[in-house]
Formats: structure tokens, C-alpha cells, sequence
């Protein structure tokens, strides 16, 4: 069983839940940048939580089965149809043997996910199937797919047609604006209190640059920082700090100019200060930001980050159980 | 030196262990992540040593920030006794400074320089105060380097130089990042040099190139077999200057995987460098050229 590329769509990777343990040499955890929309797609075909599937970022791709398969997309809006006949998202369908599936364009949201049962097989690299382009590795070929790829699927499991991830459970962006909550910290002392105040109060917008390595947003003021004499080794630029680590989540700001919230493929360090972190809660959500959307950065302490990452393992349980 | 802590988020803790950059705050972080790995403490999922500084990354559902916090500070105190000592190797790695292909990516770049009118090397020359380019190459290719992190993307080794603060080799990073670096260039940034393993954007200024790969996902090459990263913290590394010939001949032997780096096994002292640096990176030497 294989999935036939006939058009990739803009950028479309093979990833997983990622390859945790590797970041201390720079190559980051990967995987779905919106985890929830990809494990509900592989619960919902009855695959396990984790098996590979394809992330399809602002334009779906043109598949071809080369056999009869369950499948599932979630994540974005964007009309799904197979041989022209439109398909409900986040709900498990069957498609036949020769059959081409297509996505209209997209409606809210920016990354779809497609599940199909038995996964994607590509080798395992590092413990993951996950794509990192940067450094050709896991994935297929360790790049986004392109015409005329054979994707191969691995045997199938047990699946249900028509389950569905009730409406309430599903999670998107509103569309008039997100909210991004932060834990300050790292090198939050840097800047100014002023600057504090205006990160938190200003509305900025996600700018063109934004992909799975980090999402650049723009419109709020320029940071200040505190004065100080640069720390031997550290670089002139007041935004320099001796190169260090950088958390997933972490904002760094260069220059004080463009906060960049470093996603999934994060570069694992670098020479600029960081003024705290998208707590773990909201990384998903990220992922379905498109340019220019308006965001707000918001203040919330470690308790309410805990509470936050509470609420969404109980939001995964509700899922889980509604697929029983 | 006083260490900081804080968390990144809910999922990990950062630790500055100096602002700035020296090789007693490198060993301080190497031997409390080495102490974290050995503690095998339940929910890490994380360890990433850096240069004067490291990180962990842990799950909160399986041990709570505090309690994790706690683990690293009990930690500290036993690194900070450990004396500063490491088995390590030293290697060395072939270097085309001034090559055509580095030549031509900051050619193209030019407009986001501090000195467009100069070339990498020749302004980072004339800004640590030499007469000329080979004044510069000369002290960079000198002493040797200690690989004090690993990471930026897939394997990039950052080196910082085993020289008295005095002669350390400072410069800027480009006003605005490039988006383009050959594979394998030898760069640098502030007091760190590096070897960009794969081609891509980068800020360090590029003075040269090496035919050594230092990272292969599909590990094919005789030295990568049994990992795909060559790098790994606390390595020592002397530059080698070679002409285009030996540089075309490395690449050659590359390709045929005939290419063997020179390795040698070496105990790495930091009290016995401070006491005498040159006369200890003589003894590096030795060990690396000698039978």
C-alpha cells in the first residue's frame, strides 16, 4: 500500500510526535507543530497517537491511494474531496483504491493533518519519522514530499468509518485574534520595565516569517534594554548574550525589534537574550497562525501554566474517550 | 561566577552559569549536566550543555518544576567541588582559508556587514589589531580550540580558543544574518568559532572551509558509521591550513571514504592550562603529532 504524491501542496512533511532526546546536539524534537490535531487524525483511523502522518501547511496536497484506506484530516479548515465529493474534517472516511483526494482552499487555520490507517512507514530516524529538512534527516528522503513520491503506508489496524471529534472538542484560532500566554523569565531582566509593560500591552501581528522553526511577529514597540557593559564573549548588540540554549516556546528578540517564538524545529541555541516562553499549553496553537493574524502576548504565572497544561490533557482525554 | 536560575516556560530550566563567557564556567556546566545524566532523574527528557550556561528540558507531569529545580541546585554544589579534569580527544581539521565558495556567499552579502569593503577575514584582521590577513591566520590557526557546545542545527560544533583572554580573536556577528552559508564553513561570532555543519542562514563571519563532514544523516562515512554527529563538548581542535591542492585531495578522499581525521586521546587539565597555557598547548601538540 503506498500514497502516490500527484501535487505536494506548498510545504508537506511526514511527521510524528517527534524525536525527544537529541536537542543537545541541534536537532530539535520535530514533529505535528499542532500535536492535538494529529493525534485526534490517528485516533480517529485507529492508529496509535503517535504513528506518522502528513502536516500540509496553507495548501493540501493531491494524493492518490494505491489501495483502499480509512483516513482522517484535521487541524485547519480546508474543504476536503475525494474524486470531487466533499468530506467532513475531523472525521474518519473511506477512500478506494485509485482515488484522488484534494483540498480547496483554506478557510481559518494554517497546518492540516492527514492520518491514514496503518501510518506512513517511512524508516525511523532517531526514534521518530519526523521530517527535518535542515538536516536531511527522518521523513521521506528527509525533505517535504514532491510529485511523484510513494508514500508507504504501514499494515492497518482496526478502524471505524464516520467517527468524529464532537465540535466542542475541536480546537482552532479565532479568527479576530489569539492570545499567547507567557511565563517571563531567561533574560526577561534585560529590558526595561516600560518595555515589560508595552511586550504584554502592544498588539502585534504574525509576520510572513513564520514556519516550524520559529514565528516572527511584528507591530508592537521597539524593547529597551538596560544598560550595561556586554559580557566578555557575549557579542556588542545589547540583544547579545554569550550563545546559550533556547527553550521550545522561547521568545527571543533581536535587536529588540521582532519577538521570534521558536517552535517544533527550533534551532536548539544562539547568541540573542530571550524574555521568557509560551508555556507548553499553547504551543498547538501556534501552529495554526497565519500572517498577520493579531496576537496578544499575555502574563500568566507557573501555576496557571501548569493549570493551562492540565486543562489540555484533560481536553486529549475527552477526545480519547469520544473515540470509544 | 554566580549561577541563575530559570524556567523556560513550564517544560524546561535554564541555568546561567556565568554572563560571561571563560572555560572554568564551560566545566562548571559540563560537569553539572554530566551529573544530570548520571541522576537519571525521572522525567528529563533533555540535557543540553552550552557554553557557559546549559538546559534541561523535563516533563512537569512526571516531576514538578519546583522539585525539579531542587534536583539541579543539590546538583550544583557536588560540580562545583568535582576538580576540572576530562578525558577527551583532540582532533584536527583541515582548513582552506579564503576559499572561492565562502569568497563568493559573502561577495553576496556584502550590504549586511559592518565594512563592505573589506573581506571577512581582512576586517576581522584588522579589528583584533594585525598587520595582515596572515598575522590573523596564523594566531586563529595556532593555539588550539575547545568545543565548549554543540547545537544551533544538526551537530554545529562552537569553539572558543585555549588562549589568555588577552590574545582571544573577538568579532562581531554580520548587522543582519545572511540566508545563505556553505556546508562545512568556518565562521565566527563574538569569541566563538564554528563549523556550519550543513548549508543555511548564519550571522558569523566566514574565514575559510573544511573538506572534513562533521555530520551525516545517512551515515556512510567511515567515521560517522556509528553516529550521524562527529562533535561532541569538551572535544579539543587545532586548525590546519592547507592550499587548494590538499583541499581538493581531501574531497577526493572524502568521496572515495579513504579520509581519516587525525585523533588522538588526550587529558584535558584546566588548572595545569591556567598555570602555564603555552607550555600546555605545546604538550597538546605533541600528543596530537606524536606517535
Amino acid at each position: 500500500m503506498a500514497l502516490k504524491v500527484i501535487n505536494p501542496g506548498l510545504s508537506t512533511t511526514v511527521q510524528d510526535l517527534g524525536r525527544p532526546g537529541y536537542f543537545n546536539l541541534g536537532i530539535p524534537i520535530g514533529g505535528a507543530m499542532d500535536r492535538l490535531a494529529m493525534r485526534s487524525a490517528n485516533l480517529l483511523v485507529g492508529n496509535d497517537e503517535g504513528a506518522a502522518g502528513l502536516e500540509a501547511v496553507f495548501m493540501g496536497p493531491e494524493l492518490e491511494f494505491t489501495s483502499d484506506a480509512l483516513v482522517a484530516v484535521t487541524g485547519a479548515a480546508m474543504p476536503i474531496k475525494v474524486d470531487g465529493v466533499e468530506q467532513q474534517g475531523w472525521t474518519s472516511f473511506n477512500v478506494t483504491k485509485g482515488q484522488r483526494m484534494t483540498f480547496d482552499y483554506l478557510q481559518s487555520g494554517a497546518r492540516i493533518y492527514i492520518a491514514i490507517s496503518g501510518g506512513i512507514d517511512v524508516p525511523v530516524a532517531l526514534g521518530s519519522r519526523s521530517t527535518y529538512p535542515i538536516g536531511a534527516l527522518g521523513g521521506f528522503e528527509g525533505r517535504p514530499v514532491a510529485a511523484g513520491d510513494e508514500l508507504p503506508v504501514g499494515v492497518s489496524s482496526e478502524g471505524q468509518v464516520g467517527l468524529s471529534v464532537p465540535e466542542h472538542l475541536r480546537r482552532g484560532p479565532d479568527v479576530s485574534g489569539v492570545e499567547l500566554r507567557v511565563l517571563p523569565g531567561l533574560y526577561w531582566h534585560r529590558i526595561t520595565e516600560a518595555s515589560q509593560k508595552n511586550f504584554f500591552a502592544d498588539e502585534w501581528k504574525v509576520a510572513p516569517e513564520a514556519d516550524r522553526m520559529g514565528y516572527r511577529f511584528r507591530g508592537g514597540q521597539t524593547l529597551e534594554f538596560v544598560e550595561r557593559k556586554q559580557p566578555f564573549g557575549a557579542g556588542s548588540d545589547p540583544s547579545n548574550i554569550v550563545d546559550g540554549c533556547y527553550p521550545y516556546g522561547s521568545i527571543q528578540v533581536p535587536g529588540g525589534t521582532e519577538p521570534i517564538v521558536l517552535h517544533r524545529d527550533a534551532v536548539s541555541g544562539g547568541g540573542y537574550f530571550m524574555l521568557g516562553t509560551v508555556i507548553s499549553a499553547d504551543m498547538d496553537l501556534i501552529g495554526q497562525l497565519q500572517p498577520h493574524m493579531p496576537t496578544r502576548f499575555v502574563e500568566v504565572t507557573m501555576d496557571q501554566a501548569l493549570e493551562a497544561r492540565a486543562d489540555r490533557s484533560r481536553l486529549l482525554g475527552r477526545i480519547r474517550q469520544a473515540m470509544n | 561566577m554566580k549561577t541563575r536560575y530559570s524556567f523556560g516556560g513550564d517544560e524546561h530550566i535554564f541555568v546561567e552559569v556565568d554572563e560571561e563567557m571563560s572555560l572554568e564556567a564551560f566545566f562548571k556546566s559540563l560537569f553539572i549536566t554530566n551529573a544530570v545524566r548520571d541522576s537519571k532523574i525521572k522525567g528529563v527528557t533533555e540535557i543540553c550543555p552550552a557554553n557557559a550556561s546549559f538546559q534541561v528540558k523535563f516533563d512537569p507531569d512526571v516531576i514538578k518544576p519546583e522539585a525539579m529545580l531542587a534536583e539541579l541546585k543539590s546538583l550544583e554544589s557536588a560540580a562545583e567541588k568535582a576538580s576540572p579534569v576530562i578525558d577527551t580527544r583532540i582532533i584536527e581539521i583541515p582548513v582552506y582559508y579564503q576559499d572561492p565558495w565562502t569568497h563568493e556567499t559573502l561577495m553576496r552579502f556584502r550590504e549586511r556587514h559592518q565594512d563592505p569593503d573589506s573581506t571577512d577575514i581582512e576586517y576581522a584582521a584588522r579589528i583584533n589589531g594585525f598587520d595582515d590577513v596572515q598575522g590573523f591566520i596564523d594566531a586563529h590557526s595556532g593555539a588550539p580550540w575547545f568545543v565548549s557546545m554543540v547545537g544551533f542545527v544538526s551537530g554545529l560544533p562552537f569553539l572558543y580558543q585555549l588562549a589568555p583572554r588577552e590574545r582571544q580573536l573577538e568579532v562581531p556577528k554580520y548587522l543582519r544574518p545572511r540566508t545563505d552559508t556553505p556546508k562545512l564553513t568556518v565562521g565566527y561570532g563574538g569569541c566563538f568559532a564554528c563549523i556550519y555543519s550543513v548549508r543555511g542562514a548564519g550571522g558569523y563571519q566566514m574565514f575559510g572551509i573544511t573538506p572534513m563532514p562533521i555530520f551525516d544523516p545517512e551515515q556512510k562515512i567511515s567515521y560517522l558509521r556509528d553516529f550521524m554527529v562527529f562533535f561532541k563538548p569538551g572535544d579539543i581542535v587545532k586548525w590546519k591550513p592547507i592550499d587548494r591542492e590538499a583541499y581538493d585531495q581531501a574531497v577526493a578522499d572524502v568521496e572515495a571514504d579513504r579520509f581519516e581525521p587525525v585523533i588522538k586521546n588526550v587529558t584535558f587539565d584546566l588548572n595545569a592550562f591556567n598555570r602555564d597555557i603555552d607550555g600546555y598547548n605545546a604538550g597538546l601538540m605533541e600528543t596530537l603529532h606524536g606517535a
